[in-house]
């Protein structure tokens, strides 16, 4: 199962989407690594420049919003995010999250009380987020049965290669 | 207890007798697109794939190339040769370069790959747009797409549904771009999160089909999964005069269950603007020319409103007359199809003559990709679905979404203008 996840918070508002994750003109970029120097750009051009690798994006609700492009996930993941925490997120985003591989959680009491710069733990696997900084504790919203299966499995390509392999 | 719209397709599609919402089900895809930028990456995941090297059906693959083209540079050119010679490799036949396609969502209904019932899935989030026909569309990302490529399936979590019931008759210079845009206003742009939105009542059974293309086209805006409308007569006539595939028109059962109902009149409304920076913060146009806000740019085109029709509106403000001083306009006809008719009719050479730059058909300007970018502290007046912060380009940029009738008796004054009022001083 993933390990422990620990940085610290960038907290951002509701409906941060597709288009500030990773506004349009990078949407050519194939490198990973190039993508992520320009997560969150268009929301806060120092996001990259300021976090560490392991930090924990947390937001309101609608996290995602907009496009479908899947490099605003992967561009996030890229950057060095470990996670995003947001009370909401936009359904094509969370899919294409589990998809790619960038955890996300669900927990508007999260939320509510991390601030900026707290230092942050995930347990991946529970859904356990503990603010180290507040000494609090929450619990995420649990994944449904079959979502938590595909990310057992260790995303879609796995599930389709399972599937493939059983003569799908 | 009956069944929606959406909830028949699905059951079809899963194999089930019935679905019900929140029901995770496996459902047989009829149509799977792509365009350059997502089908780039979905190829790249599809060869990660072991035991994966065919698409289940090279004829049930659409792959349009219309983001970054006539290719922006070299590593958008390269993208769109990747999906070319993925198309030549898997001998898929519904592969649209430029010159020969357009705007992907404008494209695949005018080429009768779109039909009542089917359930289509696309690497692009205004796949919903199919939903004007009666069909089960929606958006999804590349891994998804790749896994659909390769399967002919999905995974899909049975959407519940919001029925919109919409009375009243638009008064002039109202289209359905306004009713759309009072929609998203009135729902919020998460207020059909994980939703169905199904179109009801006698306004939009009086809609064209483009008018119903514009509505379902921006229930992504309100953060639907898809948005639907129940095929008719003129849905049935303008598929079959582009496809003999059998197909199954559905209907939602007199009895089907609803999460919400909600009445829209649109007697005496007004055009509309969503103003900076989300598509739901929406106003009645009175309210907005209060400010007296100069525009630097005003764009028509997109898979909202880049169809002969909206083309014609615009023409027809636009004849004889020039376009604003200090004002650029641009348009962009929604496919080839399209600018080929607006060019027989003389359209394109009213819009030209007026001063307006007519473009090739692509998504460039809409997304900030290029041909129409915002600089830093512009503001632009857009017939296009989104206008976050930095979608047209300069975060430092500010973008109005409104009807192709607005958006074009802005171009006359070069200000936020009620299309309204220009019909009064040509009347």
């Amino acid at each position: 199962m993933e390990t422990t996840l620990r940085g610290l918070a960038h907290k951002y508002g509701k409906n941060v989407d597709t288009d500030v994750i990773i506004p349009g003109k990078y949407c050519n970029i194939v490198d990973q690594v190039e993508l992520g120097k320009h997560a969150l750009e268009g929301l806060d051009p120092e996001y990259v420049g300021r976090m560490k690798a392991g930090d924990i994006i947390v937001a309101d609700t609608n996290f995602g919003c907009g496009s479908s492009r899947e490099v605003a996930p992967i561009a996030i993941k890229a950057s060095g995010t470990a996670a995003v925490i947001a009370k909401s997120f936009a359904r094509i985003f969370y899919r294409n999250a589990l998809n790619i591989g960038l955890p996300i959680f669900e927990s508007a009491e999260a939320v509510n009380g991390i601030e900026s710069g707290d230092e942050i733990e995930v347990e991946p696997a529970s859904g356990i987020v503990r603010n180290l900084t507040r000494g609090t504790e929450y619990r995420a919203a649990e994944f449904p049965p079959f979502m938590r299966s595909l990310i057992d499995a260790g995303g879609l390509v796995p599930y389709v290669e399972g599937r493939l392999a059983a003569g799908h | 207890m009956g069944m929606t719209l959406t909830e028949k397709i699905l059951a079809r599609h899963a194999g089930e007798p019935r679905v019900e919402p929140g029901q995770i089900i496996n459902a047989k895809v009829d149509l799977v697109l792509a365009n350059e930028l997502s089908a780039a990456v979905a190829i790249g995941v599809m060869r990660k794939i072991k035991g994966a090297s065919k698409v289940f059906d090279p004829g049930k693959i659409a792959l349009v190339a219309d983001h970054f083209v006539p290719a922006k540079d070299a590593q958008s050119a390269s993208l769109a040769r990747l999906m070319k010679d993925f198309a030549t490799e898997q001998k898929i036949e519904h592969f649209f370069d430029v010159g020969r396609g357009g705007i992907e969502h404008v494209v695949l209904p005018e080429e009768g790959l779109v039909a009542p019932g089917e359930l289509i899935v696309g690497g692009d989030s205004h796949t919903c747009t199919y939903g004007a026909f009666g069909a089960f569309a929606t958006g999804m990302g590349s891994t998804d797409v790749a896994a659909a490529f390769v399967l002919g399936e999905v995974w899909l979590k049975v959407p519940a549904s919001i029925k919109l019931i919409y009375s009243g008759t638009p008064g002039p210079m109202v289209y359905a771009k306004d009713i759309m845009l009072r929609t998203v206003g009135e729902l919020g742009i998460d207020g059909a999160t994980y939703r169905a939105i199904e179109y009801h009542g006698t306004t939009v059974d009086e809609l064209s089909i483009t008018g119903r293309i514009t509505m379902a086209n921006m229930a992504i805006e309100a953060g639907a999964k898809n948005g639907i409308f129940h095929a008719d007569a003129k849905t049935i006539a303008y598929v079959e005069e582009r496809t003999n595939r059998p197909f199954i028109v559905e209907r939602a059962d007199a009895d089907a269950v609803y999460e919400r109902v909600v009445a829209i009149d649109i007697s005496g409304l007004e055009p509309q603007v969503a103003c900076p920076h989300t598509p739901d913060n929406v106003h009645p146009i009175s309210e907005v020319t209060r400010d007296d806000l100069q525009v630097d740019q005003v764009f028509i085109g997109s898979c909202t409103n880049g169809y002969i029709d909206d083309l014609r509106i615009v023409a027809k403000i636009l004849e004889g007359k020039q376009i604003a001083r200090n004002l650029r306009v641009i348009v962009n006809p929604g496919s080839q199809k399209v600018w080929m008719q607006a060019a027989q009719e003389g359209v394109l050479t009213t819009l030209a003559a007026a001063g307006c730059a007519v473009n090739t058909p692509g998504c460039g300007a809409c997304f900030g990709g290029h041909m129409g970018t915002l600089g830093d502290g512009e503001r632009a007046i857009s017939t296009t679905n989104r206008n976050y912060v930095g979608r047209m380009g300069s975060p430092k940029a500010e973008i109005y979404l409104a009807s192709p009738a607005t958006c074009a008796a802005s171009a006359l004054t070069g200000r936020i203008t009620d299309p309204r009022v220009m019909e009064l001083a040509t009347a």
